[in-house]
């Protein structure tokens, strides 16, 4: 039987008083990939960032349940505890703090692996992946360009092994070369069952990989779900081709 | 046998108050209370069986202490009541001790606590330790002091070296300068003198290590260091206090001369508990080709002011001033550095990093003065504050200013903030508020904890963590 890992119940946002989540319905069973798309300011990045808990984002009304218990109201570092990772749209400069200090602090927090085996554990994943080893040495994404932050991301995300990975446009400006390196590891994790919810404006990175279903959030409602037809609709028709009424099953 | 390593029982302790140790009585043998009159001043000569010239020296200066106005930068000292405090008070040992086993056992394993012993037998060159007023201890290691070099407590370089203290005592930072420096020099007690002869080197830092004992105390220690011609040497000061209720006054002062071709490496890391009032009164003479170097690390205290000073006196004299404030609560650092350029092609840099949380305020004062004459002199000097939350606040005032034409001072300055992005951030790492806050100050102030040995950095990672661990700092 396939279990259920992340459930979201008409769950309504508001960031500074404004409704920009407004009433999203959907269920993410155990190491399933689901492709979360839409139009700008249709809310999917506060959809990655509530779940993830961002205290900016705040929900008036709905539930987040994740393997089998309510995080609504949980703190962001609790969340993640429980195996919730959140690969940010855009990750931010934390100036003094080493990469490798910060990747240890990690995977102490999340998987409790003490420094020395981490440091091991570290340098081995960055050569699997086959990124620069010299980006551990600087300070955390200070002055790293957009695909190298991402591929910070991505390393992170593949050394915590999360249950659930949530990908805020992992492949916004990005080249096609690191496109293909973070799909690869998107595509590993899946199969290794993580359950994967990945947000993408775009589509490119579905080439090189496999979703389950396919979500279109427009003006903060799920308008559609369905599978890769809606992916091929939108490239070919735009987003203003996908309604719900007259395309595939209403989510 | 091995001895069970106290650096690491200090990594493990759960909280600050751990690691200061709380107040453990003992008995003083002599404690003197009440106003600042000639006789107290006589008393504490008597006592220390000084020798004429260091009488007249200490009645001068109170003289000026009476004459002098309260320095109009001074904010926050109206809590103090001089008449209050107990102006000079004497552990109950003898002089001289060269030994930890002939201390009396409270005032050892206050010592102890603080890991004093353990770090002068792994890496230092020597060890000046003063409790309340006295020097209790000191000891350099042979191999040194077969070099020349001289360690000793004040008191007893003023009757073994009367010439070398006379030449030097006041004459770096005069009684005269305001009123703190001349109360200072009036009821100055305990402290150590270091003499580094002509092109010695000496490879070990040498420590001196300061612990105010009780409530109500004044101490007042004075530290004179002498690097003679080509010289080195690394000296660390570490001043800590346990818990008390009512307040403590620290009034303490460093002379340093660094002669030609010198290099002098002065670290202070003050942690003194929250209600010590702590003045320091620092400066450097630089001759021509030396180099002193100031890391002023203020994590404790309630108020703190301190500015270590750099008188750039002979021509190519280098100096580099490092000042590090940590205000965690509701507490005040005003601190920064001065620099005069007397000489040409003389150059100095003021890196200042304040870390304000918790309703904390920092302020930033300093001087950066070139000289007409100072030919070709640069100055660089960088202030970056990082506030924590909205109830804390951080200031800045420099006064940068050059008379000569062909000099250059160059002044950054930044402040940064905690931003919600940003710990967010790391908190979806599962890195909670308080990990956060330590892991951001301790980044902020990386450039500066490079420059110190590794025992030091660990014990202040250590005690910065525990300043932002859940359950807070030493209030």
């Amino acid at each position: 039987m396939v279990m259920l890992m992340l459930k979201v119940e008409n769950l309504h946002v508001n960031v500074a008083e404004k409704e920009i989540l407004r009433g999203v319905d959907f269920e993410l069973a155990s190491g399933e990939l689901h492709v979360v798309m839409g139009p700008n300011g249709s809310g999917k990045s506060t959809l990655a960032l509530t779940i993830a808990g961002h205290p900016r984002y705040t929900v008036t009304k709905g539930r987040i349940i994740f393997d089998g218990e309510e995080v609504t109201r949980a703190k962001p570092e609790e969340r993640a505890r429980k195996g919730i990772f959140l690969s940010f749209q855009h990750p931010v400069e934390v100036e003094g703090v080493k990469v490798i200090n910060f990747f240890q602090r990690t995977l102490k927090n999340l998987r409790g692996i003490e420094e020395v085996e981490a440091y091991d554990m570290i340098f081995k994943a960055v050569e699997e992946l086959g990124f620069e080893g010299s980006m551990l040495s600087r300070e955390l994404n200070v002055g790293f360009s957009g695909g190298e932050r991402k591929k910070l991301e991505m390393l992170q995300a593949y050394l915590v092994k999360p249950k659930l990975l949530i990908l805020d446009e992992p492949d916004s400006g990005v080249d096609v070369d690191s496109l293909k390196v973070i799909a690869g590891v998107i595509a590993r994790l899946h199969k290794e069952g993580t359950g994967i919810l990945l947000i993408t404006h775009y589509g490119r990175i579905l080439e090189y990989l496999n979703p389950q279903r396919v979500h279109v959030l427009k003006e903060g409602r799920l308008v559609v779900s369905g599978g890769m037809e809606l992916v091929k609709l939108i490239e070919e028709k735009g987003f203003a081709a996908v309604n719900g009424d007259e395309t595939a099953v209403k989510a | 046998m091995k001895q069970q390593s106290r650096l690491e029982e200090i990594l493990k302790a759960g909280s600050l108050e751990e690691i200061l140790g709380t107040a453990v009585p003992y008995p003083k043998e002599i404690e003197l209370r009440g106003e600042i009159t000639e006789d107290v001043i006589r008393e504490i000569s008597r006592i220390k069986n000084e020798p004429e010239w260091m009488l007249r020296h200490r009645l001068k200066a109170l003289e000026l202490f009476k004459k002098l106005p309260m320095p109009r930068w001074v904010v926050g000292i109206e809590e103090l009541d001089l008449e209050s405090f107990s102006l000079y008070s004497k552990p109950e040992v003898s002089n001289e001790i060269k030994d930890w086993d002939d201390l009396p056992e409270n005032i050892r394993k206050t010592f102890e606590r603080l890991n004093i012993p353990e770090i002068e037998k792994r890496f230092l060159s020597g060890l000046t330790a003063v409790f309340d007023s006295e020097s209790v201890y000191s000891q350099l290691k042979e191999e040194f002091e077969k070099k020349g070099i001289i360690m000793v407590p004040m008191e007893e370089a003023v009757q073994r070296y009367p010439d070398l203290v006379k030449r030097y005592f006041g004459r770096v930072f005069p009684p005269g300068e305001h009123k703190f420096s001349a109360l200072h020099h009036a009821l100055w007690s305990g402290g150590a003198f270091v003499y580094i002869p002509k092109g010695v080197r000496v490879p070990f830092p040498i420590e001196a290590f300061f612990v105010i004992g009780s409530a109500l105390e004044g101490q007042f220690e004075h530290t004179l260091l002498i690097a003679d011609e080509g010289s080195y040497v690394h000296f660390i000061e570490g001043c800590s206090a346990p818990m008390y209720k009512g307040f403590s006054f620290h009034d303490g002062m460093v002379e340093i001369y660094a002669h030609r071709n010198a290099t002098v490496k002065f670290t202070t890391i003050q942690n003194w508990s929250r209600n010590v009032i702590n003045f320091n009164n620092k400066r450097a003479i630089i001759e021509e080709n030396a180099y002193v170097e100031w890391i002023e690390g203020s994590i404790g205290s309630h108020i703190t002011y301190t500015y270590p000073s750099s008188v750039l006196k002979g021509e190519g004299a280098r100096t580099a001033q490092y000042v590090v404030s940590l205000s965690n609560g509701q507490y005040l650092k005003d601190t920064g550095a001065k620099t005069w350029h007397l000489a040409p092609n003389t150059s100095s840099k003021i890196v200042s990093k304040s870390i304000s949380a918790n309703g904390g305020i920092n302020i930033y004062r300093g001087l950066v003065r070139i000289l007409k004459g100072a030919k070709n002199s640069t100055a660089t000097v960088s202030c970056d504050s990082l506030i924590l939350d909205e109830e804390s606040k951080a200031y800045t005032y420099p006064h940068n200013q050059s008379d000569e034409p062909s000099a250059s001072i160059i002044h950054e300055a930044t402040t940064g903030k905690l931003g919600e992005d940003k710990l967010f951030y790391m908190n979806s790492r599962g890195i909670s508020e308080e990990e956060a806050k330590s892991l951001i100050v301790l980044g902020f102030i990386s450039e500066i904890l490079e420059g110190l040995p590794f025992e030091y950095v660990e014990v202040l990672k250590k005690v910065i963590e525990l300043e932002f661990s859940e359950v807070g700092g030493v209030g």
